[in-house]
Order: C-alpha cells, then sequence, then structure tokens
C-alpha cells in the first residue's frame, strides 16, 4: 500500500518538472525554521540556568537578543518557505489543468456519453487543487515533520531520558488514532461529494425541467426528490462533524496526559536535583515545539492517500486510449470533390446489449460530389449515428466511411473536419456572441485586419440570411449578443436557425444536416429551402429529413431500414415504390385524402386542384391497386 | 438603478445606500435563518467558552508546578505538585470533551441552517414564475443554489469554528496574561498595534483578490463545462485549438490570482509569526530582568512566554476564515437577492377547490403585456367550451405559445382573468389547477432516473401497467422495449441517446398518463417522425374525444383532428372556425393550409 501509493504519486514527476529544486529548497527552509523552533528552548534553558540563577542581569541581553534574531530567522524562513513554492507550485497545476482539458477535447464523443460533466469538472477544478496543496505544503511538511519528530525526540531524550520517553510514549496513539481517523474521514469526505453531486444533479433538473415541473404541478415531487438527498448529505455531514469531534478528543486528551506526567516527573527530578529549572523550562518549551508535528503526522500520510486519489483520478482520464485518434501518417485531400461514401458500414454502441444487433448493420450509400441526398428512416434507425460517423464523432465498429475515396480514418480530424461541417438537432450554442457562434467553422476569419473583417461580415450575414435568422439583427446587441448557458435564451427555432447558419457559413465541401428545420413554422421553412437551395447545388450534403419538406431538398433520399440503406432514389420513385418509405413518410393527411380519393361519393373538402401532383396519383395507385 | 431582488447583481460596485440595502436583506436572511436554533447557539457558545478557559488553565498550572512544586516537594510535600498535574490532566479532558461537544453541536447548527437555506430557495426558484426563470437563465439560478451554498458551507463548516474558537482562545490568552503577568499583557497589547496594521492590509488586499479570484474561478468553470456538454459540436467545428487557448488564459488568470492569494498568505502568516516571536523575545527580556530582582518567579516567565506565543496561534486560522466569509458574504447577498424576488404568478391566499374540471377555459377581457409598451396579446376574449379540440395556427412569434402559457398559469394576464369552468385560476388551488390543465412543451424534458419514472412524473402513484398503457396509447412502447433496459433504461443526463423525438414520445406519455381536463400542446410533435407522429394522432383523436384540447403546431397536419382553429397574427386572432370552413375559405389558414400541402410532396 505504502509502495503503491508512493508509485502512484510519482507519476505527477512530468508535470512538475523543474519546479522539483524549488520544492526542495522549500522544504530545507522549512526544515531550518523548524530546527531554529527547537534552538530557541536551549537559549532559553542557558537564560534560566545563567543569568536568572546567578541574578547576573548583564547577561541577559546577549541571550535575549539570540531568541529575538533566531525568532527574525525563523519568521523569514518561514516566508521563504511559501514563496518559494508559490510559482511553480501554481504552474503544476495549470499545466496539470491544460493538459486534462486538451486530452478531453480529444477524447472521442463516446467517451463524454460515459462520463457526466460534473465528474470531469470535479477533476478538473478540486482534485488539481488538492494536488498543488499536497505539493506545496503537504508533501514538504510530511518530509519536513519526520525529521522533526526524529531530531526533536533525539533533543528531548538527550536532556531526559525518561521524560522524554514518557512524551514519545504518550504520543505514539495520536499517529494511529490521527492515521485511522483520516481514513475513515476522506471516506466520508468523498461520499459527502457524491452525496452533494446528486444534489446538484436535483437542483440542476429541477431548473431545466421547470417547465415540466409547473405543466405537471410537480413541484412536491421534485422537493420531495431533493429534501430527499439533502437530508442523506445532512447526516453524512453530521457523521463526518462526529468523527472530527473525537479525533479532537486524541488531540487534546494525548498532550494532556502527556504534559500533565511530565509536569510531576519533571517537578520530582528538579527536586532531586537531577533536573535544573531551566532544563524544565527547555523541556517543556521543546515538547511544545514538537507537538504539533507529531499532532500533524497523521493528518499529512491522510493528506498523501486523498493526493493519491486524486492523482489516480487525474490519471483515469490521461491514461484512457483515444481510439478516435489521428493516424500516424495522415493522407491530406487539398480540395475534396466532396465524394461521401458509406461501404459496408457497421456501427454499434459501446453498451449496448449483446440480444441486439448492430444498429448500423451494413450500410453502403454513395453521395456524389456537389450531390443532396435525404436520409429517411423511423426514429432510432440510427440516421443521427450515420451522420456523426462521417465526421467521425464516432468510428465505425467494421467497414469505411471515405470522403473522395479516402478513409475518413487516414485524415487528421482537423482536416476531416474542416472538409465536414454538421448541423446537430439540438443545436448547441457556445456563451460567446452570435457572430462568434456562427464564424465557429471559421477560424481564419477571427483575424483583425479589415480584409479579413470584412470578409467575416459578408460570411456572417450570407449565413444568416439563408438561416433566415436576421432576428439575431434585432437582439439587444445585434450580432454581438451573448447567447447560449450565460447569455440570452432563444427559443427552439432560434437556436437551430443559428445552428444552421453555423454550418453554412463554414463553407465546407460535404454538409450533413441533421433534420435542420424541426422547429421552425412553415412559412421560415419554405424562406430556409428556398435559400439553402443555392448552397446545396454546389455542395455534397447528407440531410437527415422526417418531412416530404425537407426531402424536397433533395436530388435523392436513401431509406434507411433495419440497419442498413434499403432504397435509393428520387422522392417520388420511392414514393411509387417502397411501402416502408409511404410508410415513414406519408403523413395523416394524405392518408385520408386517399382514403377520400379510394371513396369518389365522400365530397372533397377543397377541390382545388392543388392536389393533383403526379407523385400522389402513384401513391393512390399503390393504394387502390 | 434599483438593487431589488437580482437586479444589479452583476454590478461590481454599489452606492453606500445599496451596499447598505444588500446587507440588510442578507442579515434578515441569516437572522432568519438562526432564530429556531436559538437554545443550541447558546450552548455551543457556552462549550467553546469554557473549553477555551479550561485549555488557558495550561500554562499557569505548569507555573504554578515549577514555582510552587519544587520547593514543596523539597520539604516532601507532594500536594502542590500533585494538585498541579492532576488539574492539568482534569482541564485537559474538560476541554477535549467540551470541544468534541461543540464541534458536534456546531454541526448541526450549520447543517440546519443550511437544509433550511437550501429548502427555501429551491421552494422559491419552483414557485417563481416562468417569466423570471428565462431572463435570468438557468446557469445563473444553478449557481446559486450550487456554488453560492457550497461557499455558505465551507463558511459554516470550518470558518466559524476557526472564528470562534479562534476568537475565544485569544481572549483567554490574553486574558490568563493579564491575570498572572500584567506586565507582560502591556507588550501584547503594545503587539497589537502591527498585528492589527498587518490584519487590515491582509483585509484590503485580499477583498479585491478575492474578487478577482471568484470571477476567474466562475470563467473556468463555464468555459469548461460548456466544452464538455457542447463536445459534439466542439469537435465537429474543430474548435479544440481555439478552445485551448482560451482555456489557457483562463487557466492563467486563475493561477494567477491564486498565486496572489498564496503571495498574501506568504507575507501575513509569516509577519505574525514575527510580531509573535518579537512579543515573546520582549516578554522573555522584561521577565528576566524582573526575575533577577526577584519580582518574578521562573514558572510564570514560562507561562508568560507561553501565553504570549499561543495567543498569536489562532490568527492563521483567523486569516482563512475571512476569507470563508468574504465569499459566503457575497453568495448570501445573491441567494438573498432571489429570496426577494416577488413570484409574479403568486399562489392564491384562499385557493378554491375543484375536484372535478368539465375543461371549459374562458378568457375575459384579457391583455397580455411584458410592460405598457411592449403588449403581446392586446384585449381579447375567447371561449373554449368543454370537450372542444382547436388548433393554434400563426407564424413564429405571433403569441400562440403566450395564450397557451396563459392558459396553464405559466403567466398571470396584466389584465382580465383566465377561468377554468368559472374559477379564476388565480384563485383555483395549484394542484387541483395542475390536475385539470396540463401543458407539454416542445422541449421534452427528461430527469435522470428510468423511462418509467419519466413516465410516471404524469401521475407519480399509477401502477407500472397503466405507464405501459399510455406509452402504447402515444406508441412509445415499442421503442422503449427495444431500449437496453426496457422501462427501466436510465436515461442518462440530458435524454442520453434517447433522440429528440423519443424524448418528445416519452413526455407525451406522460401527459397521457396524467389524464386532464385540459390538455396544451406546444409544439409537441415538433421531432416526431411521421408514422410516430400518425400514432400519436390517433392516440390523441381518442385521448382528446372528451377532453378541451389547444394545439399549437407548425405542421398543419395536427389540424385534421382539430374541432376549431384560431390563426393569430401579431397576438391578435384573426380567423376562428371549423378547418373545413377555414380551409375553403380564401382567408389566410385557407393559403397556409395550401402551401403546407405543397410541402408535402
Amino acid at each position: 500500500m505504502r509502495l503503491g501509493t508512493v508509485r502512484a504519486l510519482w507519476r505527477l514527476r512530468p508535470y512538475v518538472g523543474r519546479a522539483l529544486p524549488a520544492f526542495i529548497a522549500s522544504m530545507v527552509a522549512s526544515l531550518s525554521a523548524m530546527l531554529i523552533a527547537l534552538v530557541i528552548p536551549q537559549v532559553l534553558e542557558q537564560i534560566v540556568d545563567g543569568p536568572l540563577a546567578d541574578g547576573d542581569a548583564s547577561a541577559i541581553w546577549p541571550l535575549t537578543l539570540l531568541v529575538f534574531g533566531l525568532g527574525v530567522l525563523e519568521a523569514v524562513l518561514y516566508a521563504v518557505r511559501r514563496i518559494l513554492v508559490i510559482g511553480p507550485g501554481t504552474r503544476v497545476e495549470a499545466r496539470m489543468r491544460n493538459a486534462l482539458y486538451a486530452k478531453l477535447q480529444d477524447l472521442p464523443v463516446s467517451f463524454h456519453d460515459r462520463w457526466p460533466s460534473g465528474q470531469l469538472l470535479s477533476r478538473a477544478v478540486s482534485d488539481l487543487g488538492l494536488i498543488r496543496r499536497w505539493l506545496s505544503f503537504g508533501f514538504v511538511l510530511l518530509v519536513v515533520n519526520v525529521i522533526v519528530i526524529v531530531v526533536g525526540a533525539a533533543v528531548l531524550i538527550s536532556m531526559n531520558w525518561l521524560l522524554g520517553l514518557i512524551f514519545l510514549v504518550c504520543s505514539l496513539p495520536l499517529w494511529w488514532a490521527g492515521y485511522r481517523f483520516e481514513g475513515r474521514y476522506s471516506e466520508m469526505t468523498r461520499l459527502s461529494q457524491d452525496q452533494s453531486g446528486d444534489l446538484a444533479t436535483a437542483v440542476e433538473e429541477s431548473v431545466h425541467g421547470i417547465r415540466v415541473l409547473k405543466a405537471f404541478g410537480r413541484g412536491k415531487h421534485a422537493l420531495g426528490t431533493f429534501r430527499a438527498r439533502a437530508e442523506r448529505l445532512r447526516s453524512t455531514e453530521i457523521e463526518k462533524a462526529r468523527l472530527d469531534a473525537n479525533i479532537w478528543v486524541w488531540i487534546m486528551v494525548v498532550p494532556a496526559v502527556a504534559t500533565a506526567l511530565c509536569l510531576v516527573v519533571a517537578v520530582w527530578l528538579a527536586a532531586n536535583g537531577q533536573l535544573s529549572v531551566g532544563q524544565v523550562v527547555a523541556f517543556f518549551a521543546t515538547a511544545a515545539a514538537v507537538a504539533w508535528p507529531i499532532e500533524s503526522v497523521g493528518f499529512l500520510l491522510a493528506f498523501a492517500l486523498d493526493a493519491r486519489t486524486a492523482t489516480d483520478r487525474f490519471f483515469d482520464i490521461m491514461d484512457e486510449p483515444n481510439r478516435v485518434g489521428d493516424p500516424e501518417r495522415p493522407v491530406s485531400v487539398e480540395r475534396p470533390r466532396g465524394e461521401l461514401a458509406f461501404n459496408d458500414v457497421h456501427f454499434r454502441y459501446q453498451d449496448s446489449p449483446d440480444r441486439f444487433g448492430d444498429l448500423l448493420d451494413g450500410v453502403d450509400l454513395v453521395l456524389e460530389p456537389g450531390e443532396t441526398m435525404a436520409l429517411v428512416g423511423l426514429t432510432g434507425s440510427g440516421k443521427t449515428t450515420m451522420t456523426a460517423l462521417a465526421t467521425r464523432l464516432y468510428d465505425v465498429t467494421g467497414g469505411s466511411v471515405t470522403l473522395d475515396g479516402v478513409d475518413v480514418r487516414a485524415l487528421t480530424r482537423e482536416e476531416l473536419r474542416r472538409h465536414i461541417a454538421m448541423a446537430f438537432e439540438d443545436a448547441t450554442l457556445f456563451s460567446a456572441s452570435v457572430r462568434e457562434n456562427v464564424l465557429l467553422g471559421r477560424p481564419e476569419l477571427a483575424g483583425d485586419d479589415p480584409g479579413t473583417r470584412a470578409e467575416a461580415q459578408r460570411v456572417l450575414e450570407e449565413a444568416l440570411r439563408i438561416a433566415q435568422a436576421g432576428f439575431a439583427y434585432d437582439l439587444p446587441d445585434g450580432v454581438d449578443t451573448t447567447v447560449g448557458e450565460e447569455g440570452m435564451s432563444l427559443s427552439g427555432g432560434q437556436r437551430q436557425r443559428l445552428a444552421l447558419a453555423r454550418a453554412v457559413a463554414a463553407a465546407p465541401a460535404v454538409l450533413v444536416l441533421d433534420d435542420p428545420l424541426s422547429a421552425l413554422d412553415v412559412a421560415t421553412e419554405e424562406r430556409v429551402e428556398a435559400e439553402l437551395r443555392q448552397v446545396l447545388a454546389t455542395t455534397t450534403a447528407l440531410i437527415v429529413a422526417h418531412r416530404p419538406s425537407t426531402v424536397a431538398l433533395a436530388d435523392r433520399v436513401a431509406l434507411l431500414e433495419d440497419g442498413r440503406i434499403t432504397r435509393v432514389g428520387t422522392h417520388s420513385e420511392l414514393m411509387r415504390e417502397s411501402e416502408h418509405y409511404r410508410f415513414v413518410l406519408s403523413s395523416l393527411e394524405e392518408e385520408r385524402r386517399d382514403r377520400e380519393a379510394a371513396d369518389p361519393h365522400e365530397p372533397r373538402p377543397h377541390d382545388d386542384g392543388a392536389s393533383a401532383e403526379p407523385v400522389l396519383d402513384g401513391t393512390q395507385e399503390e393504394v387502390a391497386s | 438603478m434599483s438593487v431589488y431582488g437580482v437586479q444589479g447583481e452583476e454590478r461590481t460596485r454599489y452606492t453606500k445606500a445599496e451596499s447598505k440595502q444588500i446587507r440588510t436583506r442578507s442579515l434578515r436572511l441569516l437572522g432568519s435563518l438562526l432564530r429556531p436554533l436559538k437554545a443550541r447557539l447558546w450552548l455551543t457558545a457556552l462549550a467553546v467558552v469554557v473549553s477555551s478557559a479550561a485549555q488557558a488553565a495550561g500554562p499557569a498550572l505548569i507555573a504554578y508546578g515549577i514555582d510552587s512544586g519544587i520547593p514543596a516537594l523539597l520539604a516532601q510535600d507532594w500536594f502542590p505538585v500533585a494538585f498541579a498535574g492532576l488539574a492539568y490532566l482534569l482541564s485537559g479532558l474538560a476541554g477535549a470533551f467540551l470541544i468534541s461537544i461543540y464541534i458536534r453541536s456546531s454541526a448541526r447548527i450549520s447543517q440546519a441552517v443550511l437544509i433550511d437555506l437550501r429548502t427555501r430557495v429551491f421552494l422559491h426558484t419552483q414557485k417563481l414564475s416562468l417569466e423570471f426563470h428565462e431572463s435570468y437563465t438557468s446557469g445563473r439560478i444553478i449557481s446559486r443554489q450550487t456554488s453560492d451554498l457550497d461557499a455558505i458551507r465551507e463558511l459554516l463548516d470550518e470558518g466559524l469554528t476557526l472564528l470562534v474558537r479562534g476568537v475565544t482562545y485569544m481572549v483567554f490568552m490574553a486574558g490568563a496574561l493579564i491575570i498572572f503577568d500584567p506586565p507582560s499583557a502591556l507588550v501584547l497589547l503594545v503587539a497589537l498595534v502591527p498585528l492589527g496594521i498587518l490584519t487590515r492590509w491582509f483585509q484590503v488586499r485580499s477583498q479585491a483578490l478575492f474578487r478577482r479570484s471568484r470571477v476567474a474561478s466562475a470563467k473556468l468553470i463555464v468555459q469548461f463545462v460548456e466544452t464538455m456538454t457542447g463536445i459534439r459540436a466542439v469537435q465537429a467545428f474543430r474548435k479544440e485549438r481555439r478552445n485551448e487557448r482560451v482555456f489557457g488564459d483562463l487557466v492563467e488568470d486563475y493561477r494567477d490570482v491564486n498565486a496572489g492569494v498564496l503571495r498574501l498568505f506568504a507575507v501575513f502568516n509569516p509577519g505574525l509569526a514575527l510580531i509573535g516571536n518579537t512579543a515573546v523575545a520582549v516578554v522573555l527580556l522584561l521577565g528576566a530582568f524582573r526575575v533577577v530582582d526577584g519580582a518574578l518567579g521562573v514558572g510564570v516567565l514560562l507561562a508568560a512566554v507561553m501565553y504570549t506565543k499561543r495567543f498569536f496561534d489562532p490568527m492563521e486560522d483567523m486569516a482563512m476564515f475571512y476569507n470563508g466569509y468574504q465569499s459566503a458574504s457575497s453568495a448570501l447577498e445573491k441567494i438573498s437577492g432571489v429570496l426577494e424576488e416577488e413570484p409574479s404568478v403568486p399562489d392564491p391566499v384562499q385557493p378554491v377547490d375543484l375536484w372535478t374540471a368539465d375543461g371549459h377555459v374562458r378568457f375575459d377581457g384579457v391583455e397580455f403585456a411584458y410592460t405598457a409598451d411592449r403588449v403581446i396579446l392586446p384585449r381579447f376574449d375567447l371561449d373554449l367550451p368543454a370537450g372542444q379540440t382547436v388548433a393554434l395556427v400563426g407564424s413564429t412569434g405571433a403569441g400562440k405559445s403566450t395564450l397557451a402559457k396563459l392558459i396553464a398559469r405559466f403567466y398571470d394576464p396584466s389584465d382580465g382573468a383566465v377561468t377554468l369552468d368559472g374559477v379564476d385560476l388565480r384563485d383555483l388551488h395549484p394542484k387541483d389547477l395542475r390536475r385539470a390543465i396540463v401543458m407539454v412543451t416542445q422541449e421534452a424534458y427528461l430527469f435522470s432516473g428510468t423511462v418509467a419514472d419519466n413516465i410516471a412524473l404524469g401521475r407519480p402513484d399509477a401502477p407500472f401497467d397503466e405507464i405501459v398503457r399510455a406509452a402504447k396509447a402515444v406508441g412509445a412502447h415499442e421503442f422503449i422495449e427495444s431500449l437496453p433496459n426496457g422501462y427501466d433504461t436510465d436515461v442518462n443526463k440530458r435524454g442520453g441517446r434517447v433522440s429528440a423525438g423519443q424524448r418528445q414520445l416519452i413526455s407525451f406519455a406522460r401527459a397521457f398518463l396524467a389524464n386532464p381536463a385540459v390538455l396544451i400542446l406546444d409544439e409537441a410533435t415538433s421531432s416526431l417522425d411521421i408514422p410516430s407522429e400518425r400514432l400519436v394522432q390517433e392516440g390523441l383523436t381518442k385521448l382528446l374525444a372528451d377532453r378541451t384540447a389547444v394545439i399549437i403546431a407548425h405542421r398543419l397536419s395536427t389540424v385534421s383532428i382539430a374541432d376549431r382553429v384560431l390563426v393569430m397574427e401579431h397576438g391578435r386572432i384573426v380567423e376562428d372556425g371549423t378547418p373545413d370552413d377555414l380551409i375553403g375559405g380564401t382567408g389566410r389558414f385557407a393559403a397556409l393550409h395550401a402551401a403546407w400541402r405543397d410541402s408535402l410532396v
């Protein structure tokens, strides 16, 4: 266990780097300060047994000045000890924090599916803070205090072996109690951290789900959950206080017993002439100086264990292998034509139970350059998953996805994602201005020179126009208004339009849009589509569609069914030929019209000729036959 | 600018009057939290005072042992030394025992305060209207309830103990010194001057640093959480490098502030040691001369030195307390601001019960406006007879959702009244209101827990087979069965791998289970695919047969099941009639409907 802990903590070595000498210097300063504290009682003894016993007032001055000088030196070393580790300590913390963040951004989405952000946050903030404190204080003091105890013990025993032994033997239980206490205490601390995490989740949900809670009047229900968790946390905290109270009894009783015993024995020794009064004074002063290091060893050992846990938690993440990494020798596609192909693609989620087959079970689909392909299928058929495979948010578990014939895994992710831009179903906006959110995919337009700024403005305006996101100009600060969690709250439709604008502004070779118009009203949708057609004329696009209106944007439609692409063709072809496609895409309204058409005696309420399209006729035939 | 409620919360500077107002309000809150705990507070205070007194006796007993014990023992009199030893032991035991009482008791107090405060904030935020939530943003409300409460917890847990124990300890050390050796106490008094200056310096500097530190850590956390929750978008748009730069700067800022705080402590703590050691040297010097003169016993000198040294011990802890105090007090100020906000949709004072509702909704001279010059819905009357299914149609921003939210009492009208079966919604018992009227919104939020739990939210006491029945009725049963653990599948945070459409199905099942007299669907089917929508509509036709329903949908397919269509524009109802009448006519709805039908091809 001890060795394991040492080895576990040793992993911090690369992050400590050049700061190590500073930590060692701090240790030396700290040790010197403590040794000085041990010397002062010796001077006291000299004063008591020298001038005070002799009545030689002239000798008082130099000795007191010595005490004063040592006191000043102690304070200075004390400051040195702290100052030395400020820079290095905080820099180690910062280095680890940046490394963790970079690693987390690099890890694939499948990792983030498993790890709630709260768990990651506690690692990035409190765990790293703990490691820094341990390196700067815990580690330094553990080494120093052990040395001080050894030296102090030697001094005490050399002053009087009996007194020294009584004091030390009496103090031993403290080490044991302190160590045991910290073990239990950090267990409770972890429990209380988990429980306050649960409580925070209850709070978060009660706020994010406020509409549901209000709509169903379930405030009481939510309060019940919240109260139960708060109560659990409270009892843990009270248990912690109980442990704390017990250890304080130890901390106070043990020295009291030791000192009381020593007092009686010391007076007895002094009365027998085996000890001078000065030595008695010096003994108690030394014992006071050694008392704190002795008390602290238990805590410091446990602190090391906590630091070890925090280190483990840090390396849990740092050691996570990235299965969706960049290739060793990446290929580059300079100007992609935009041919996107799925070749016998298989995919299953890591936690999918064995009894289920692959979600994507041999998908074959080729998008020709410039072509717009709609992807249609039932909810849960894997459409969104397919879109995520193109940009390697997930990697296929079998087969391959290629861009211009090059496996997407052969490109760097940076390049791949420059070529392929996405708009997600649930639009994530960052806490930044509308401008920054829309121009997210164009980092090269972030420059400050007039040319770049004009171009950025042009791209922004065009993207907002295409996505019909003109509302952005009417926000309090126009396109510079902060949106996202920390900013203005926007409606679902507004967010969706900004996400669409973002994908369009990226001007990629391939656009992947996941049901990009679902939250828009009919009129807006129509305007977006009209604008989007121009963009799609020159861009390869894969569009997940739930509605015929979205399908209308596409040149061809692919039907995803049971994990495979079962049909590819134009909307009218599929409408005519595929029963499943009709099932997926024809609405109640149409069915009713079909029924009405099949029964000519039923008067049609709206016979304005608008419905006499060939497609509809095809459907009718199909149904009639 | 006012500082009432949460207004001006983000400001860093306040006028004298404003900060007084804020301070009064947070002190009042603190008072109301502590009042029920008065008895325990006294007990706790007593424990710490007696315990400190017991500890203060220590050095005096050692002094007595040396000065009286040695001469007495020379005369074979064991009494003084035995007394000193025993008394030292007993005072140590008493001090230890009382401290443990104190720690437990103060933990009970702080936990009682916390749970009270937590519950108050929770209940209050639940009571506050949607309007407040929308403008204050979820991020702020959550940090009020998490990080701000944590700051208060830290103060109560550690800081307060340090302060109370520290202060009483120092008072007793100083007191003992005054009793045993007044001249040494005079030295301590002089030492208080540099001590005061140092402390004041620390206080001023740390206040400024502290503010920066809060800002820096908050920014760091926001950036971190946003990156992790939006990781898909981050990776898809190659934001990693840019994020690393931004985050790197924030980390450096935070590091810089932290280093500043540590530097402050690196001056303050050694400063304390310096003052303490100097005071000890002076006490020693003056005492030694008096011992030589025979005016003072050696033991008393030792006691004086120890008292002087120990006096400074708790000072470091007090500095820690001060830090905790600052973050807690600014947290308390913000929390008291949220608690000061009046719910704009308050619960009725004398609620009217409505055991069974028919579902007859009326708007009588209703007007809705945010402010006098921002009227969303101009004055109108509307009668929705029980059992009618009404479709609300119109472009974005026409006021459809606002009208629906008035029925659900998410908002109250600025003028006029909305009634259910003749009872003003404002007078209706909240329980009856929520049982009678349910609104399903576009954002189908799922709570952590299983799928079954989420559906059961519609009616928590529903047996499992009714949950399944509800899921079957809306066509959610099949996909739920195909989840890894069926109905027991955990929908992890934000709905996990449940797609947007599936989330909507679950929230539909929830509404189905709730079985209200009035059902409002606000874009509740927007993410559904057509087969699911078809199933939902079949379910709805059955479900809505005998209840009032208001349906808002961009897709006009929903209209087919409506008895009546209301077309809204700029907050006004511009058309009202049966679907067939309106489609057959020449109005806006006829045009909209034609356009929509075109879109189906």
